[in-house]
């Protein structure tokens, strides 16, 4: 470790870490010396990465394979109104490297997957999990505990956060518990509400991220005491912070190689790319299930919902889709996506089919489905809670 | 009385509410008790054979049930039982997700 110097520059930058006593010279030369994999640049990713390089962590990986959106800059800090439609890794590199020269930064412009996920991982100290899905969650998990890495972990939903420090190494050479001693299984999709149902306040990824931030930093120094085997809660609306404590399951079977994650947490690959596969044509209108459109939320598939019923109904039960009502349509056509995937819903699946066939065969759509039962088959198979009409 | 703090996933089948309070003298008691106030929360705590789901994280103070005696954990009054809820990121609506 001595062998890891500083310039004057440096020395100077890193001052304030320097004067504290338990952290000193020594804990700087940890930072330098290590190397830490960032999975994914959103809400957590933006703080996360710009502590970790303002703090002097030598190498930093970036995970990413998205392009800024402007929906992203309620919370995702790191970019701005200039970086839309720009990757965000490369983005993300060309603001820290500002930030710290001093540093070398790694970019992997892909989705982290079971196929690339061992090789990326493999060459850094350790990960911290800002990602905002299961399947994601459960890989880099698992990849973490294979591989030998420490998993700092942080997730959001609304005003609710979670952090811990998973398979933390132990100075007696044991390991801590991982993300699957907690939650050994994912819900089934459309169980629970998703993210994409419930929306995240935008400062909530700005507070667990820093304190992910700090959990890298003191694993990697030994300063102070990591959250290994505790679980911290935060909930935003009322302030009220919580610490459980998470205890390895001896009943878990061991993880010894990464498996297909979309499939353990319930969502069928690309439910609606093969026609075959869903998209049972009605009338020339493709359908899909309830069932599907579940999996779809709960696996954040790029996708429009557009309600095609009167406000009026809206307002008694809906299911978050866009609201233009069947007689306004004409008026919506070039607000209606041509590229992404577009399920339309009604009360009980006919207007919308009526619209699915219009929008074909006026305008020439190939993107659209209908939801087959509309939001009264969504009320009765997957969400109980809601009214029925 | 027991206090159960509900997660936010769970709360839109509770009026919104983050603390219910039931009798109860065990746990699995006290998430009947919980089913019962809000039967369109039954199907989220317990599978087809009346078990506390596996996805269900349940702890009392700060420990997790597992650790203690399951579902069958004694409770006494003024104890305070978390179902704690995988939760996955901040993705909103219409944006992509990050794999």
């Amino acid at each position: 470790m001595s062998q890891i110097t500083f310039s004057k520059q440096e020395l100077e930058r890193y001052s304030r870490h320097l004067i504290i006593p338990e952290f000193n010279i020594e804990g700087q030369r940890k930072l330098k010396g290590a190397r830490v994999l960032v999975v994914g640049t959103g809400g957590l990713g933006a703080p996360l990465l710009q502590y970790l390089t303002a703090a002097g962590v030598g190498t930093i990986g970036i995970v990413d394979f998205d392009i800024v959106d402007e929906s992203n800059l309620q919370r995702q800090v790191l970019f701005t109104v200039d970086d839309i439609g720009k990757p965000k890794v490369e983005v993300a590199k060309q603001r820290l490297e500002k930030l710290n020269p001093h540093l070398t930064f790694r970019t992997y412009n892909t989705h982290l997957n079971a196929s690339n996920a061992l090789e990326i991982i493999k060459d850094f100290d350790v990960v911290a999990d800002g990602t905002d899905n299961f399947p994601t969650r459960y890989l880099v998990n698992d990849a973490c505990v294979i591989l030998g890495k420490v998993n700092v972990y942080a997730s959001i939903f609304r005003f609710e956060g979670q952090a811990s420090v998973f398979n933390y190494l132990y100075a007696d050479g044991s390991r801590g518990p991982n993300y699957r001693d907690l939650f050994p299984v994912p819900p089934p999709p459309g169980l629970v509400p998703s993210c994409a149902e419930g929306g995240v306040l935008g400062v909530l990824p700005g507070i667990l991220g820093s304190l992910q931030a700090n959990e890298v930093i003191k694993v990697i120094t030994g300063v102070g005491e990591t959250l290994a085997g505790r679980l911290f809660l935060f909930d935003a609306a009322g302030f009220t912070t919580r610490i459980l404590r998470i205890a390895k399951d001896q009943t878990a079977k061991a993880i010894t190689q990464l498996i297909d994650y979309e499939e353990f947490c319930g969502i069928p690959q690309q439910v609606m790319a093969d026609e075959s596969q869903s998209g049972a044509r009605q009338n020339g209108v493709r359908e899909v299930t309830v069932q599907q459109l579940a999996q779809l939320i709960t696996s954040g598939a790029d996708f429009d919902l557009i309600d095609v019923r009167e406000p009026y109904e809206y307002d008694i039960v809906n299911i978050n889709g866009r609201l233009i009502p069947k007689g306004e349509i004409k008026d919506h056509v070039d607000e209606i996506s041509r590229q992404r995937q577009v399920v339309v819903h009604c009360r009980s699946g006919k207007r919308s089919a009526d619209v699915v066939r219009e929008l074909q065969d006026k305008y020439g759509f190939e993107n659209l489905y209908n939801l087959k039962g509309g939001v009264l088959a969504w009320a009765k198979e997957i969400d109980h809670s809601l009214p029925v009409y | 009385m027991i206090r159960i703090f509900i997660p936010t996933p769970l709360r839109k089948f509770t009026a919104e509410k983050s603390i219910v309070e039931v009798q109860a003298r065990t746990v699995a008691e006290a998430i009947q008790g919980l089913a019962l106030s809000f039967p369109e929360m039954d199907q989220h705590l317990f599978d087809s054979d009346r078990n506390i789901r596996k996805f269900v994280r349940i702890f009392l103070g700060d420990q997790d049930i597992q650790q203690l005696d399951g579902p069958d954990t004694a409770l006494k009054s003024g104890d305070e039982v978390s179902i704690i809820p995988a939760i996955a990121g901040g993705k909103t609506d219409g944006e992509k997700v990050r794999r």
